[in-house]
C-alpha cells in the first residue's frame, strides 16, 4: 500500500508541476488544485498507513489511526478550497481586464 | 492564565466580524469600527511589550488543554517586539487611508483587519499548523488589499502573487507532512525537545522538512531566487496597503528566525544548524540582486518595493551570521527599515498625488506641487532608509557591520553591504533630484492632499528619528531579545509546564 500511494503521489505532484509551468490561466488553477489533492494525501499518510482499524476509536483495539493528521487535512482542504475559487475568480477577471488569459497578461 | 495574548488576535477578528455584519450599510461605521480596533491593539501591544520585557514567557493555553495537544500562543520579547511593530504600522497605514484610498475598492477595512489578525497571528503562535493557519489568513487578505482599487497592472501583478504564494502554500504543508511523519508533534516547543531526540533513521525526512520550510519562509520574505513576485505586487498595491505589506516580509524572517533558533538551532542533534548555514549566501545575494533593482528602477513606488526585498536580504545575511549579537542588531534593523519603509509608500503616493500625470516615475516632466514639505519628507526617508547618519539606518548599519566583524565571510558582508549601501544613496539622490530638482510654473491641483495623510506619513519616516532618540533602550531590549531567543530550554520549558503524558486507560489529562 506504501508503494502505491507514493506513486499516486508523485505522478500528482509531476503533472500538477507539469500544469503550472503551463503558460495560459486555466491550466494553472487546475495545476495547483492537483497540487493541493498531492499535498493532502501526502499530509494524510504523515500519520502512518493503517488498516483494518477504527477510524477513530474503539476500546480495546490496538493499531488505531493516528486522528491529527486526519484533523490537519480537513483544514487543508477547506483552506485550498477557498483559495482555489478566488484564484478562479481572479483569473476571470484578469482575462476580462487584460483580456488575454496568458499568465503574464499579455504585454504591457 | 493570561488572557490578554488572546487581545491582538481577538480584537481584528471581532472589528472584521462586526464589519462583515454591518455590510455596506451605514457609510463610515466600517472606518470608526476599523480605526477603533487599529487604536486598541496600540496599548494592548505596549502592554505586552512591557510584560515580556521583564523577561518572563508568556503562554496562553486555548481551552487549557495541555500543551502538546491544544493551541498554544506564546509572547517572548521577540513576539512582543514584532506586535508593537506590526500596531504601530497598521494604524499609521489606517489613517492614511480614512482620507479616502479605502474608497477606491470595497471592503478595504474588513481585509485589513484580517491582515493585522493574520500578521499577530502568526507572531503569537507557538504551533507549526497555525502558523500556516495564520499566514493564509494574511496571505487571502493581502490577495484582496494588494487587489484593492483595481486595474491592470493589479491585476498582472495579483495573479502571479496568488499563483506563487498558492505553490508555496502547498510546499509549506508538504514540510509539516514530513515533520510530523519524523517527529509526531507540530507543537514548536515539543518540536524542540522531539528533533533533538530523534534518531539519525528520521534524519533526512527532518532534513527535508525543515529546509522545505526555509524555500517557504524565504518565498514569503522574497529571498532570491523566490522572490522576483514582490516589486510588482508591492509597486501597483494603492498605498496603505503597500505600507502595511511592509512588514509581510518580515513575517517570513521572524518565521526563519524562529526555526532557525528554536526547532533547527545547535543542539537539534541529527539536524543541527541546519538552516543557518543557507541564511548568510542567501541575505548576500539578495541583497545585490536588489540593489540592482533598485537602481534599474524607473519609478519611485518600484524603487521603494526592491528597497524592501533589500532589507529583507540585509535580515536575513544578519540571522545567518548565527550570534545574539547579530540577531540583536537584526531586530534593531528590522524595525527601523519596517516604519520607514512603510512611511515611503505613503510618501510615493503623496508624490503621485501631487504630480498629476507623471505620477511616481522618475522623470523631469511635472514638478510637485507642495515639493518643499514633500521634498523634506523625501529627505528624511532617504537619509533613514540608506542609513546616513543623524538616523537610525545609520546606527543599525553599524551596529550589524560591528556584530559581522569577527566572522570569517565578513570581508563579503562588509563588501557587500557597504557597496549596496552606497549605492541606494546613488539611485535615492537620483530619484530625489528627478522629482522634486525643478523649478518652474506649478498649476495648483484640484484634490490637494489632507493633512491626516500627511501626519501619517511623517509619523512613521519620523519613527526612524525616535529610534535613533532611544537607541540606548530599545538595542537593550534587542540584546535581551536575543539571548532569550538563545536561551531554547527557556522557550520550552515555559511552554511545556503543564504538559501531562496520557497512558492508556486514563481518560482526562487536563489538570
Amino acid at each position: 500500500m506504501e508503494l502505491t500511494l507514493s506513486i499516486l503521489i508523485g505522478t500528482m505532484t509531476a503533472s500538477a508541476v507539469y500544469l503550472l509551468l503551463r503558460g495560459r490561466t486555466f491550466p494553472v488553477v487546475l495545476g495547483l488544485s492537483l497540487l493541493g489533492y498531492a499535498v493532502n494525501i501526502f499530509l494524510f499518510a504523515s500519520g502512518g498507513l493503517t488498516r483494518n482499524s477504527a477510524p477513530l476509536v474503539e476500546h480495546g483495539l490496538k493499531n488505531l489511526p493516528d486522528p491529527l493528521p486526519q484533523a490537519l487535512v480537513l483544514t487543508a482542504i477547506v483552506i485550498g478550497f477557498g483559495m482555489t475559487a478566488f484564484l478562479v475568480v481572479l483569473a476571470l477577471r484578469a482575462f476580462r481586464d487584460l483580456g488575454d488569459d496568458r499568465v503574464d497578461g499579455g504585454g504591457e | 492564565m493570561n488572557h490578554l495574548l488572546l487581545l491582538p488576535v481577538l480584537i481584528p477578528l471581532v472589528a472584521g466580524g462586526i464589519m462583515l455584519l454591518i455590510g455596506q450599510r451605514g457609510r463610515g461605521t466600517d472606518r470608526v469600527i476599523s480605526v477603533a480596533a487599529a487604536i486598541a491593539l496600540l496599548p494592548v501591544s505596549l502592554l505586552l511589550l512591557q510584560h515580556a520585557a521583564t523577561g518572563e514567557i508568556l503562554v496562553y493555553h486555548s481551552g487549557n488543554w495541555p500543551t502538546p495537544y491544544g493551541i498554544v500562543l506564546v509572547l517572548d520579547r521577540l513576539s512582543a517586539l514584532m506586535l508593537c511593530l506590526a500596531s504601530i504600522l497598521g494604524l499609521a497605514s489606517l489613517f492614511y487611508s480614512i482620507a479616502g484610498d479605502d474608497r477606491i475598492g470595497r471592503r478595504f477595512h474588513l481585509l485589513f483587519q484580517m491582515q493585522l489578525l493574520g500578521i499577530n497571528g502568526a507572531f503569537l503562535t507557538g504551533d507549526l499548523f497555525n502558523l500556516f493557519v495564520f499566514f493564509e489568513i494574511l496571505l487571502i487578505a493581502s490577495y484582496a488589499l494588494q487587489f484593492h482599487g483595481g486595474g491592470r497592472a493589479r491585476v498582472r501583478a495579483a495573479l502571479h502573487l496568488v499563483v506563487l504564494n498558492l505553490a508555496g502554500s502547498a510546499i509549506f504543508l508538504i514540510a509539516i507532512g514530513a515533520i510530523y511523519a519524523a517527529t509526531g508533534t507540530l507543537n514548536l516547543a515539543d518540536l524542540a525537545v522531539k528533533v533533538a531526540a530523534t534518531g539519525t533513521e528520521q534524519k533526512l525526512l527532518l532534513k527535508a522538512g525543515g529546509l522545505l520550510l526555509l524555500l517557504v519562509f524565504s518565498l514569503k520574505a522574497a529571498l532570491v531566487p523566490v522572490g522576483f513576485w514582490l516589486p510588482p505586487a508591492y509597486a501597483s498595491a494603492s498605498a496603505p496597503a503597500a505600507a502595511l505589506f511592509a512588514i509581510m516580509t518580515k513575517v517570513g524572517v521572524y518565521a526563519i528566525l524562529r526555526m532557525q533558533g528554536l526547532v533547527f538551532g545547535p543542539e537539534a542533534g541529527p539536524v543541527a544548524s541546519l538552516l543557518t548555514p543557507w541564511l548568510l549566501p542567501l541575505g548576500l545575494l539578495t541583497v545585490v540582486v536588489a540593489t540592482l533593482g533598485v537602481l534599474a528602477s524607473r519609478e519611485l513606488r518600484r524603487l521603494l518595493a526592491h528597497l524592501v526585498v533589500l532589507s529583507a536580504g540585509t535580515l536575513i545575511l544578519t540571522l545567518g551570521l548565527g550570534s545574539p549579537d547579530a540577531t540583536s542588531s537584526a531586530l534593531y534593523y528590522a524595525f527601523n527599515s519596517t516604519l520607514v519603509g512603510g512611511g515611503l509608500f505613503l510618501l510615493a503616493d503623496l508624490i503621485a498625488k501631487e504630480r498629476g500625470d507623471a505620477l511616481a516615475s522618475l522623470t523631469l516632466e511635472q514638478p510637485v506641487y507642495r515639493s518643499v514639505l514633500l521634498g523634506c519628507l523625501f529627505f528624511i526617508g532617504a537619509v533613514g532608509v540608506a542609513g546616513l547618519p543623524p538616523l537610525a539606518g545609520f546606527a543599525a548599519k553599524i551596529y550589524l557591520l560591528q556584530s559581522a566583524a569577527t566572522h570569517p565571510m565578513a570581508v563579503w558582508v562588509f563588501a557587500i553591504v557597504l557597496t549596496s549601501g552606497l549605492l541606494v544613496l546613488v539611485a535615492l539622490s537620483r530619484a530625489g533630484s528627478a522629482i522634486f530638482w525643478r523649478t518652474g510654473s506649478v498649476q495648483k491641483l484640484e484634490s490637494p492632499i489632507s493633512g491626516l495623510q500627511i501626519v501619517a506619513t511623517a509619523a512613521l519616516l519620523l519613527g526612524s528619528a525616535a529610534l535613533m532618540i532611544g537607541a540606548g533602550a530599545t538595542t537593550g531590549y534587542t540584546r535581551a531579545a536575543a539571548l532569550q531567543l538563545d536561551d531554547r530550554d527557556a522557550y520550552v520549558n515555559a511552554v511545556l509546564e503543564n504538559r501531562v503524558i496520557v497512558t492508556a486507560g486514563s481518560t482526562s489529562g487536563v489538570p
